[in-house]
């Protein structure tokens, strides 16, 4: 996967409830099928769905070592997704403060025009 | 000074969508131009550090076309441009846009949001991206459940449940 469609793959598997729910649970630790599919009274084919996506987003890996297959959550795509939405943001907040200091220029300028032209107005209504 | 207070809010909505909202201390008219006058927008929507925008032609009319290309200190370019659908000045404008390298999956469609409070201005951008044209591809995609969280739910879900 190139790191664009990884991030993809990272929004959309976040993108569900259940998905947050499931790596809200691995973050306390390992878990099994069995033990995810309890609290959230789902089947175990339907937990198996949602891991499968989960583990193609890189989120979540699986021992082959033992019986239970304990799953785990991995940290690495989830950076890379909040330093993505970082950088967007730096990127607006840079340009969003340079247009705060314009905009004071702007208001300063309109101020000054309308200080120095009335007065212009009034001697043109005169003439 | 109020201005550092003005808070930038990144946020998804639905599964294609991204909104951004800041207020500005100053009245409509003023934050209009400044986003839609070249001049003015050469000057603050410069993108990252070294980076400058050398060429913005804006044709404010719907149906009109604008044209942005970046340059950094290295010489490399980035080029973006787009058709406006509607202008409501200074209310309002929707436009399409597409970036050269077209790293957005086809064209976005952005509406822009003028709102004027007390002389203080609240800009909400809605960028939507792929448009119908595009939607084939992008359900093909990994991003077919879409980017349905926010900057906000990402960060909470980071903070409070992997930090331990």
């Amino acid at each position: 996967m190139t790191p664009s469609e990884r991030l993809d793959a990272t929004f959309a598997a976040l993108a569900d409830p259940t998905r947050r729910a499931i790596l809200a649970r691995l973050a306390l630790g390992e878990a099994s099928v069995l033990e995810l599919a309890e609290p959230f009274a789902m089947s175990q084919p339907a937990v198996s769905k949602h891991l499968k996506v989960l583990e193609r987003a890189g989120l979540v890996s699986r021992s082959r070592a033992a019986q239970r297959r304990p799953c785990r959550i991995e940290i690495d795509p989830l950076t890379e997704a909040t330093d993505w939405l970082e950088e967007y943001r730096k990127l607006w907040e840079a340009n969003f403060s340079r247009l705060d200091t314009l905009l004071e220029e702007l208001k300063a300028d309109a101020a000054s025009q309308v200080s120095s032209v009335q007065p212009n107005d009034f001697t043109t209504k005169e003439d | 000074m109020t201005a550092a207070a003005n808070k930038l809010v990144v946020t998804a909505h639905g599964d294609r969508e991204i909104r951004i909202v800041r207020t500005f201390d100053a009245p409509r008219r003023l934050v209009f131009d400044a986003f839609t006058k070249p001049a003015l927008v050469k000057r603050w929507l410069t993108g990252p550090d070294g980076w400058s925008l050398p060429v913005c032609e804006i044709d404010l009319r719907p149906g009109g076309t604008f044209r942005y290309v970046w340059k950094n200190t290295e010489g490399t370019e980035m080029g973006m441009g787009g058709t406006y659908r509607e202008i409501d000045a200074p209310d309002r404008i929707v436009h399409e846009e597409l970036f050269d390298e077209d790293w957005t999956g086809g064209q976005t469609l952005v509406t822009t949001h003028f709102v004027e409070d007390g002389g203080r201005t609240t800009v909400t951008t809605a960028v939507v991206y792929s448009s119908t044209e595009t939607r084939d591809a992008v359900l093909k995609s990994p991003m077919e459940s879409g980017i349905a969280i926010g900057y906000d739910r990402l960060e909470g879900i980071l903070t409070s449940e992997f930090a331990k």
